[in-house]
């Protein structure tokens, strides 16, 4: 093919041509990456949240694109809110109105009580949420407004945490008729083992795709079990039996997995980058803050969800248990350290704030909040 | 020109098959029979493959070792409800693990840590045997037992792990699972139960020598391919006498930090900080739980790690407002 002068001169003049290639293809690359670089910039770069004195590891990174995006549920959340309407006196109220009225919201004035319906229909994506009152969304939907309605009035010093937020049904729901991040009880993870063998080393989402004990949220946020993970001395008295335990441990990781990820924030937010407990009590605010929330989970599981089991159908039941969809972190979290980025749901719906009687701003007022 | 390297092996330079010593007409006696060449393993060593000695304590090892493996593997497949394509998806998931808190010492039901106990029974015989052989082989060629010792050392850290330690601590849960992510699991929460183990001493001689012997097989296995054109790796000729290639590795470590290790002594420091990593890691987890509750207290007890006092730098603590830009 090629001509013969070429072959000949080529079979004489023997060249590594290898070495220079790689070597040209080398710079090459490392000119085109490094121009990329400079002109389009680090596409992955991070910024990070400190959260405890300089030169200790403290902080909580995360990529710059990501924070540049707010929470795209926020926009869902401002499409479906309006402002309360202040009663004059003198308004008709739901409860005569109105029929299949959630317990507590009967005073309301009809106005704010349907103004709250459309919202609350939004929010779930329950069209004729409320209409019929043999349905089982009816008796479910009635104890969730009590259920919402205790977690603002009772629960302010996790959910108000760093400023007033407080919880609709949109901070679960987001306009799904059952939320996207409830779980259910897996254990037995594997067939055919028992005990300790029985409740881990499976893919399970409540385990967050780990190998580790899929019975944490079942323990912690349902069974009230404590948190035992150190001794908080170099050297303690009891030993087995009483002491905290390896598998206390491994199953405390569990939860903790869940728990960053449900936030999108890694073990410094809430503890020291030198060891997860320390006697002298070194851990961040937030630490308690989560050590509420755990109280509270406990409490919405125990008193509310589990409850429901009976009233729902079985295709809304657990896979292996028959058990009622539970709440944990991740159902208002869904991966932000704050539910909605800190958006505060509450202001505009002062029904859902409290079992008492609502507080109305004045008009002026509720300008001012809204600004 | 092609020429001849130590890995990824252009030219393979094979003679007649190496039959192996037979001094005594004893040596020969539990070798396996058939030799052969392999292409493939030329390319990174030695192209012959065989004569094998297996030996009594050999294929006992492996027999035990095997049914080890094979308890492990049918646990596995039974927890999957014995699904070929399951247990492949959950293969790194899945383990063998042992018995719960609840049975101390004593046997626990087959399916929860029974088959495990057994299975680990298996793995010792096997592992020791394999430990006997290798001295016996040492021994038949009139060498000497570092070897033996050495995987010891190794040895050592296995029993503390599996045996020692449960023993101490009163109860089998102690021991490590067999299982890729569960190991892991296992790992970790050792650490964190026991206040973080990076603050135990032995933990940290471990790493050193652990670190030391990556830093040294380098520094060696760089030296001796680096003079290997002065004939450096053919090194027990050099330990007896030094040529040129001996003198300029010796040279090039003396001019750059001033002391150089000599022919022999560069394997004792190899052999010392191999064995020693294990050696003192095992000691660490001896300690851990027996002696020691929580490292991180028993380390600021010991000014091993500072205490820090009074709040903990809650003034520091970011603003979530500023960091996702929403401040007003």
């Amino acid at each position: 093919m090629l001509p013969k002068w070429f072959n000949k001169w080529n079979a004489e003049n023997p060249t590594n041509i290898y070495g220079p290639a790689v070597l040209l293809g080398g710079i090459g690359g490392a000119v085109v990456v490094a121009t990329l670089l400079v002109t389009w910039g680090q596409p992955y770069a991070t910024d990070s949240l400190q959260t405890g004195p300089r030169g200790t590891g403290m902080s909580v990174p995360e990529f710059e694109y990501e924070l540049a995006t707010p929470d795209p549920a926020i926009e869902g959340w401002f499409a479906s809110t309006s402002d309360p309407i202040p009663p004059q006196g003198g308004e008709t109220t739901a409860a005569e109105a109105r029929e299949n009225v959630p317990p507590g919201l009967g005073d309301l004035t009809v106005e704010n009580y349907d103004r709250l319906l459309a919202a609350m229909r939004e929010w779930t994506g329950i069209p004729d949420l409320f209409e019929d009152a043999a349905s089982y969304q009816t008796a479910v939907g009635h104890t969730m407004v009590s259920m919402t309605q205790n977690l603002n009035e009772n629960w302010g010093a996790h959910v108000n945490a760093n400023k007033e937020v407080g919880v609709t049904c949109y901070t679960c729901h987001r306009g799904q008729p059952v939320p996207d991040n409830i779980w259910f009880q897996e254990t037995p993870t594997v067939e055919s083992m028992a005990g300790w063998s029985a409740n881990q080393n499976r893919v399970t989402p409540v385990s967050q795709f780990t190998s580790l004990p899929s019975d944490a949220l079942q323990k912690y946020l349902v069974e009230n079990e404590q948190i035992t993970v150190h001794d908080l001395e170099s050297r303690v008295d009891n030993q087995i039996p009483g002491d905290p335990l390896i598998q206390h441990t491994e199953r405390t990781y569990s939860l903790m997995n869940y728990f960053s990820n449900s936030l999108g924030a890694n073990c410094l937010f809430c503890h020291n980058s030198r060891a997860f407990y320390a006697a002298s009590g070194q851990v961040t605010l937030q630490w308690s803050t989560a050590n509420l929330g755990i109280d509270m989970v406990q409490e919405l599981n125990n008193q509310y969800l589990i409850p429901i089991a009976g009233l729902l159908p079985e295709k809304r039941l657990g896979p292996v248990h028959q058990d009622a969809p539970k709440a944990a972190c991740k159902t208002c979290h869904q991966g932000y350290q704050q539910p909605l980025q800190g958006t505060n749901v509450i202001a505009d719906w002062p029904e859902l704030a409290t079992t008492g009687d609502p507080v109305y701003a004045e008009p002026s007022e509720q300008a001012a909040v809204t600004d | 020109m092609p020429e001849y390297q130590n890995i990824f092996t252009q030219v393979q330079v094979r003679g007649l098959p190496e039959p192996g010593l037979d001094d005594y007409g004893t040596l020969a006696a539990e070798r396996t029979k058939p030799f052969g060449f392999s292409k493939l393993l030329g390319w990174f060593g030695n192209a012959q493959l065989g004569p094998y000695h297996l030996g009594i304590t050999g294929v006992v090892s492996i027999a035990s070792g095997l049914i080890w493996f094979v308890i492990i593997g049918m646990n596995m497949l039974a927890q999957v409800g014995w699904s070929i394509p399951e247990f492949i998806r959950q293969l790194f998931w899945l383990a063998l693990e042992p018995p719960g808190p609840e049975y101390g010492l004593s046997f626990p039901p087959l399916n929860d840590g029974g088959w495990y106990l057994i299975a680990s029974f298996f793995l010792l015989v096997s592992v020791m045997l394999w430990w006997l052989r290798s001295y016996q082989l040492a021994q038949e060629h009139k060498m000497g037992k570092h070897i033996f010792w050495a995987f010891g050392s190794a040895i050592w850290l296995f029993l503390v792990l599996g045996l020692f330690r449960p023993v101490l601590m009163g109860s089998w849960s102690e021991a490590v699972p067999y299982g890729i992510f569960p190991h892991l699991d296992w790992t970790t929460a050792f650490s964190i139960r026991y206040g973080n183990l990076y603050y135990n001493p032995f933990h940290a001689l471990s790493i050193v020598f652990l670190y030391g012997s990556v830093l040294l097989f380098a520094m060696h296995g760089g030296t001796i391919l680096a003079v290997s054109r002065f004939g450096g790796d053919r090194e027990l000729e050099q330990i007896y006498d030094r040529g040129t290639a001996s003198e300029r590795a010796a040279l090039f470590w003396r001019w750059t930090m001033g002391f150089n290790a000599t022919m022999e002594g560069i394997h004792r420091w190899a052999w010392w900080f191999a064995v020693l990593t294990p050696i003192t890691g095992g000691i660490g987890i001896l300690l851990t739980g027996t002696v020691v509750d929580n490292w991180f207290i028993w380390a600021q007890e010991h000014n091993f790690a500072p205490a820090y006092d009074g709040s903990y730098g809650y003034e520091a603590y970011g603003s979530y407002e500023a960091f996702i830009g929403q401040e007003n």
